[in-house]
């Protein structure tokens, strides 16, 4: 019962490493860069929700949607200001310009809010008004799952379900992934590479608006650094699974979570980051390419 | 329908086009030929929009194309095959298909579809088929026939011979024939130099960046020196 409740947890907390994973390996796909600033777009995501829910009074669900439709135009702006000059440029001035911005980030977050951690209040508080725990009692109460973990699964699973719908039946999700595999030939077909890229962007940090505000619910904690070692998780996570790949970023996710959880559980807390980059060391030296790494066979 | 007008196109330091000069009048198959490296490519993908002219002016439809990005090129009627095929190796058939009528409106796109299957039942037969595991063949019809959805007033090929079995090359041809006769306006390059005159209403012939001969297909065909350099003697 203990191990199911620490999978659980595992699973929960891999799905919000899903949910960002998801952003990374869409940006990347299409814009053949490593966002290294999207853990950064998640830290004021957290932000904006926290400064609508303690300052503005809005209810939950409001300070997400407020969080979404600032980052997503966070992500936009970022994209066309500091990466859509650098389109003809080699990756690595791309990358590095990347790590600047976010940088740049956590800097103005520090500006802004203060270095001390601001308290996060969930957007399901663990306890509810009688002080019981807000949580799926099973088994005579041997096994509780908190309401918070099972609406971060479910808020998981419809990203998921959403963006494969989007890319695998929409026109502009298709137009995405012809912009991923050629971008001159899908400037042919007449498809606005840019505009495309952009709007990968949007969708990227909206997610990741998401993903702040429950990872933020999970840590109930929030300071300007919140977002990066998530977001380097997340992009472990992502190619874990197969950089690129829709199925792999959640796969890498959950399973990242899981791993997570069992060795703090299991192994030591203090050793749980280290377990977690030698899986990912392991399955690259044995699968290049991620768990579900596309492979096509091609002709020519 | 399109007018090229002494253009002049560089690789940064790189002279590629030298004053090229031709036309293309509507209904015509008109050809480009010329070695490797002559420039026949780079001449396609300055018409297109994928690089640019330094000076010198491309006209299609009697409007001057300078500075028009090449995704909105495919509106105004031009399609382009480039070299290579360049098709979406990880979709599907009829997904490319639909990539290719991605400027059309929606109730556009099924007709279309149904056409381009009628020129091509291979492709019909293989619709669900994820394209990177076609044949070399039905890869070129499959870039000719998404070139095709977005009812190209001009269809433009880049080598659609190129790495091909001579069978395969015929069949290739008597598409494009077909297309010529269903009044397709198709400027076609090519190395293959007799099969494109030989289905060309004119040609142009290439070298280092110049055209250096010009005539009907038949003419050309005819011609010593294009027979010496291109025809193999």
């Amino acid at each position: 019962m203990e191990f199911l409740s620490y999978l659980i947890s595992g699973i929960s907390l891999g799905s919000v490493y899903a949910i960002i994973a998801l952003g990374y390996t869409m940006v990347y796909g299409i814009a053949k860069m490593l966002n290294f600033a999207h853990g950064d777009v998640i830290m004021v995501g957290g932000y904006i929700s926290f400064c609508a829910m303690s300052y503005l009074e809005l209810p939950g669900w409001l300070s997400v949607v407020l969080a979404m439709a600032v980052c997503t135009v966070l992500g936009v702006v970022i994209e066309g200001l500091a990466y859509k000059p650098l389109r003809q440029a080699t990756s690595l001035a791309v990358l590095i310009t990347a790590i600047g911005v976010s940088y740049f980030l956590q800097n103005a977050a520090q500006l802004i809010w203060g270095a001390s951690p601001k308290g996060y209040t969930p957007l399901v508080p663990a306890l509810n008004a009688k002080g019981e725990p807000n949580a799926l009692q099973l088994f005579d109460g041997q096994l509780s799952i908190p309401y918070l973990s099972l609406l971060i699964m479910a808020v998981c699973i419809i990203v998921m379900v959403a963006l494969t719908f989007f890319t695998g039946q929409t026109k502009l999700g298709k137009a995405m992934r012809a912009c991923s595999e050629d971008k001159g030939a899908a400037q042919l077909m007449g498809i606005n590479v840019n505009r495309t890229i952009s709007v990968t962007f949007a969708i990227g940090s909206a997610l990741a608006a998401v993903a702040g505000v429950l990872l933020c619910s999970f840590t109930t904690s929030l300071m300007p650094t919140t977002g990066s070692m998530p977001g380097i998780k997340a992009f472990t996570a992502a190619v874990f699974g197969g950089i690129g790949s829709i199925p792999g970023a959640f796969l890498g996710g959950i399973l990242l979570g899981i791993i997570e959880s069992l060795a703090k559980a299991y192994i030591s807390t203090q050793l749980a980051n280290a377990i977690l980059f030698a899986v990912l060391i392991i399955v690259l030296l044995v699968r290049p390419s991620g768990l579900l790494g596309k492979y096509v066979p091609e002709k020519v | 329908m399109l007018k090229v007008n002494d253009i002049n196109v560089y690789y940064g330091a790189i002279h590629a086009i030298k004053g090229v000069s031709f036309h293309v009048n509507a209904g015509e198959v008109v050809t480009l030929i010329g070695a490797n490296g002559a420039g026949k490519s780079t001449t396609l993908n300055t018409v297109c929009g994928l690089l640019h002219t330094r000076t010198g002016s491309i006209e299609f439809l009697g409007q001057n194309l300078a500075g028009i990005p090449a995704h909105k090129l495919v509106e105004r009627g031009l399609a382009h095959v480039p070299e290579g095929r360049r098709i979406f190796q990880q979709m599907t058939v009829e997904e490319n298909l639909e990539m290719g009528a991605y400027t059309q409106p929606r109730s556009g796109i099924d007709p279309n579809l149904e056409r381009v299957y009628e020129q091509f039942p291979r492709l019909k037969e293989r619709r669900k088929q994820v394209a990177g595991t076609l044949s070399g063949g039905e890869q070129q019809m499959l870039a000719m026939g998404r070139g095709l959805m977005s009812n190209p007033k001009l269809l433009m090929l880049d080598e659609p011979s190129m790495g091909l079995a001579p069978i395969l090359v015929e069949q290739i041809f008597d598409i494009i024939n077909r297309l010529h006769h269903a009044g397709t306006t198709i400027l076609l390059v090519e190395q293959n130099a007799r099969m494109a005159l030989s289905v060309a209403d004119r040609g142009y012939v290439l070298e280092t960046g110049k055209i250096v001969a010009t005539g009907t297909g038949d003419e050309l065909l005819h011609d010593e020196a294009v027979k010496k350099a291109y025809l193999g003697g």
